[in-house]
């Protein structure tokens, strides 16, 4: 089992979150594991990406090489067009509806969804929305993790015990609530899946 | 007991070292190494062993701490970005002459694409004419028990060693088995004490020991668990790999490399390994992180002549970072078919954060400037604040070295520039920033100081900054007027008690500091939620 991953978006919106609950799961799961995270100054408002990938076997580079990513992860549907020179042909694109504007140029939402649709394998969901529905906003990036679990290789319940384990000190409240957020975005991708 | 644990290379680097019996990490925080300090200080055994963690004021004096504290004996560590280097170079250069007692290890981590810095130089030249040994990890595990062999090293030798990272290396995540921590050394003193002191007299008689010393050390690298001679069948080319390069090499082949590979983690260059690759190879590629140093020592070091590749030929990019798809190109296998990238995507560059003082600061700067100064220049400086040039700002016109603001504002003054105007961050200023103020102090030289106060070290995620609560004294103690020292508070507000201020400033003609006072909103956040 190998899968390579990219983890995009925003300073901010909370990528490494993601990825490090992907982490913990495969840790547990005994699996190879390497993350390459964007530090400094581009936090600030600029677009970060993560490198991760999970293997049985030992990992070399810590970078994805162009074509071989598996699994696009996006909170922000301009920045998850960013990286499909990455994406191999049968690759799938999780990826956040609702942009996030902070520059005067920012591309037509509907153009941007549009060619993102155009890829084969794509799941496009807002995941703000769901998130105030059925959890909390601050939950948003845990929806997304729900929506791209059935593309990871482990089981839901592997990346439920990592929710668990990475929010525990902070209260069994905010574990509920993740753990809601992570069963939302997990459904939705179960019925868009072609 | 071995643990396993997930940890960036930085933070391997930290364990490694704690675990070596480490007295006590010096550092200023600069991306990528902050993440060493940071560890540690938050690392259970540093308090219960009493190891120093508090950040200093620049690399020079972390430096100099650190070898102090070799001096009687103890494992000392140094961490610092790349460009660091360049403030400890007196101090780092000196250290190889007097050597070391306790364990010294320097810690550079170099920014290749300049992810976060102002360029891309390779922390291997300074070790190099500093003729100092360098270990260069290709993986988080390799970093982790090179660290305490990097020790290990430097008090069997009794010289300090030079570590390099790259961003890449410094800022991944993987799987490292972690062991047990071993015991600090005691207090004790040199055998070597003339070669402390250098003096000429010293200094020559510790410059030949020096040179001579180097033939062990490289006969150390050639015998190095770090450095391996991975023989293949295929002799066209024979591959000599760098530090983290040499996973970008061998993630093209997956199925195993067909040609000869040297894998390099431990520097004086393993010369031996190398004539024996290119008395065995048709040519040679050099893939290395950074500027083609290898590259170009080895065409000095080869009697016969064989074709050398890389950085310089060609072969790889001249700049920028490495990565499986650059490096691929180097051995003529044809790129992986790719999705074609989208048009619709445009950069996204950072920003001040929304409610930064900095942001106020730079809308008043820029409403007096425009309205009555239109030959106005703002040297700036290395932090946040460095984002003024971007929209919607466009505040600043210089940004060079920490420090390099106040003292380039004056040169511009000396020169007949009015009004010159610096901007500097707070930590910026007891980095480098203070000796400057002195200069000018010392000409009453036309310049108007503007310290923006964050009460932080913002940039690299919120470290103590060396002067917090001090400013207006330690400005005072220089020599500044205090009628001319100016504290205000950036604020929307306030905007016109600061534009006023900065008008006043700019007529009087002489030294003035003015001192917006904000605490980072990104800190307060923390703050905050603390509570």
């Amino acid at each position: 089992m190998k899968r390579d991953i990219i983890l995009s978006g925003v300073g901010g919106q909370g990528i490494l979150s993601i990825a490090t609950v992907i982490g913990a799961a495969a840790l547990r799961e005994g699996l190879y594991l390497k993350q390459a995270e964007v530090h400094g100054m581009s936090q600030r408002g600029g677009d970060v990406q993560s490198n991760l990938r999970i293997s049985t076997e030992p990992i070399l580079s810590d970078l994805i090489p162009q074509g071989e990513a598996d699994i696009i992860i996006s909170l922000e549907p301009m920045e998850a067009l960013r990286y499909v020179p990455y994406l191999n042909k049968e690759g799938w694109i999780i990826t956040n509806t609702t942009p996030f504007i902070n520059i005067d140029n920012y591309p037509d939402t509907g153009a941007l969804l549009a060619e993102l649709r155009k890829h084969k394998n794509v799941i496009a969901i807002d995941v703000d929305t769901i998130a105030k529905e059925e959890s909390s906003p601050r939950a948003a990036n845990i929806v997304l993790l729900g929506a791209a679990a059935p593309f990871l290789g482990l089981d839901a319940e592997k990346f439920e015990e990592g929710v668990r384990n990475i929010f525990a000190r902070k209260g069994e409240q905010i574990v509920e609530m993740n753990l809601k957020a992570f069963r939302a975005g997990y459904q939705y991708a179960q019925k868009h899946m072609k | 007991m071995i643990k396993k644990e997930l940890l960036l290379g930085d933070e391997a680097l930290a364990w490694g070292a704690i675990n070596a019996g480490l007295s006590g990490v010096y550092a200023y925080p600069g991306t990528p190494s902050t993440e060493i300090t940071e560890f540690i200080q938050q690392h259970p055994l540093a308090r219960e062993r009493g190891i120093h963690c508090k950040w200093s004021s620049n690399e020079k004096t972390a430096m100099e701490a650190a070898l102090g504290m070799s001096f009687v004996g103890k494992r000392a560590l140094v961490c610092m970005k790349h460009v660091g280097m360049n403030v400890c170079a007196d101090a780092f250069v000196n250290s190889a002459m007097t050597g070391c007692h306790g364990g010294l290890v320097v810690v550079a981590a170099d920014d290749p694409s300049m992810h976060s810095s102002q360029n891309e130089q390779d922390s291997r030249f300074y070790s190099k004419f500093a003729l100092m040994p360098t270990f260069e990890p290709s993986s988080q595990q390799e970093t982790y028990q090179m660290i305490g062999a990097a020790f290990d090293f430097s008090e069997k030798h009794q010289i300090p060693v030079l570590m390099r990272l790259t961003t890449r290396m410094a800022h991944s995540r993987a799987v490292v088995e972690v062991g047990e921590a071993k015991e600090q050394n005691a207090l004790s003193y040199t055998k070597k004490p003339r070669q402390w002191v250098l003096m000429p007299v010293n200094a020559r008689v510790r410059y030949k020991t020096l040179i001579e010393e180097n033939k062990l050390f490289e006969q150390e690298a050639e015998q190095s668990p770090f450095n391996r001679y991975i023989d293949g069948k295929d002799k066209s080319m024979g591959i000599i790999a760098c530090g983290i390069a040499y996973n970008y090499v061998m993630e093209n082949f997956p199925e195993g490399c067909p040609y000869p590979v040297l894998k390099i983690s431990q520097y004086p260059l393993p010369t031996t390994l190398v004539k024996r690759m290119a008395s065995e190879c048709e040519s040679l590629l050099v893939v290395e992180e950074g500027q083609p140093m290898v590259e170009e020592m080895i065409r000095g070091v080869l009697g016969t002549p064989v074709q050398i590749k890389g950085r310089l030929s060609g072969e790889l990019p001249r700049t920028g970072e490495l990565n499986p798809d650059n490096v691929r190109g180097a051995f003529g296998l044809p790129q992986r078919e790719t999705a074609t990238a989208s048009q619709l995507t445009l950069p996204r560059p950072p920003a001040l954060c929304q409610g930064c003082g900095h942001r106020d600061v730079y809308t008043a700067l820029n409403d007096v400037l425009r309205e009555n100064y239109k030959n106005a220049k703002v040297f700036s400086d290395i932090g946040c604040y460095t984002l003024g040039w971007l929209a919607p700002f466009h505040a600043i016109d210089t940004c060079v070295d920490m420090g390099a603001s106040i003292t380039m504002a004056k040169g511009a003054a000396d020169g007949g520039q009015f009004p010159s105007v610096a901007v500097i961050g707070d930590s910026t200023f007891t980095h480098s920033g203070m000796t400057g103020l002195l200069d000018a102090v010392n000409e009453n030289s036309n310049i108007t100081v503007i310290i923006s106060d964050n009460l932080t070290t913002g940039m690299t995620g919120g470290q103590d900054s060396a002067g917090t609560g001090r400013l207006e004294q330690i400005c005072a103690g220089i020599g500044v007027d205090p009628a001319h020292i100016r504290v205000v508070i950036p604020l929307p507000k306030n905007m016109d008690e600061i534009r006023r201020t900065i008008r006043e400033e700019i007529e009087y003609k002489g030294v003035s500091v003015i001192i917006p006072r904000r605490e980072c909103i990104q800190a307060a956040k923390r703050h905050n939620a603390k509570k």
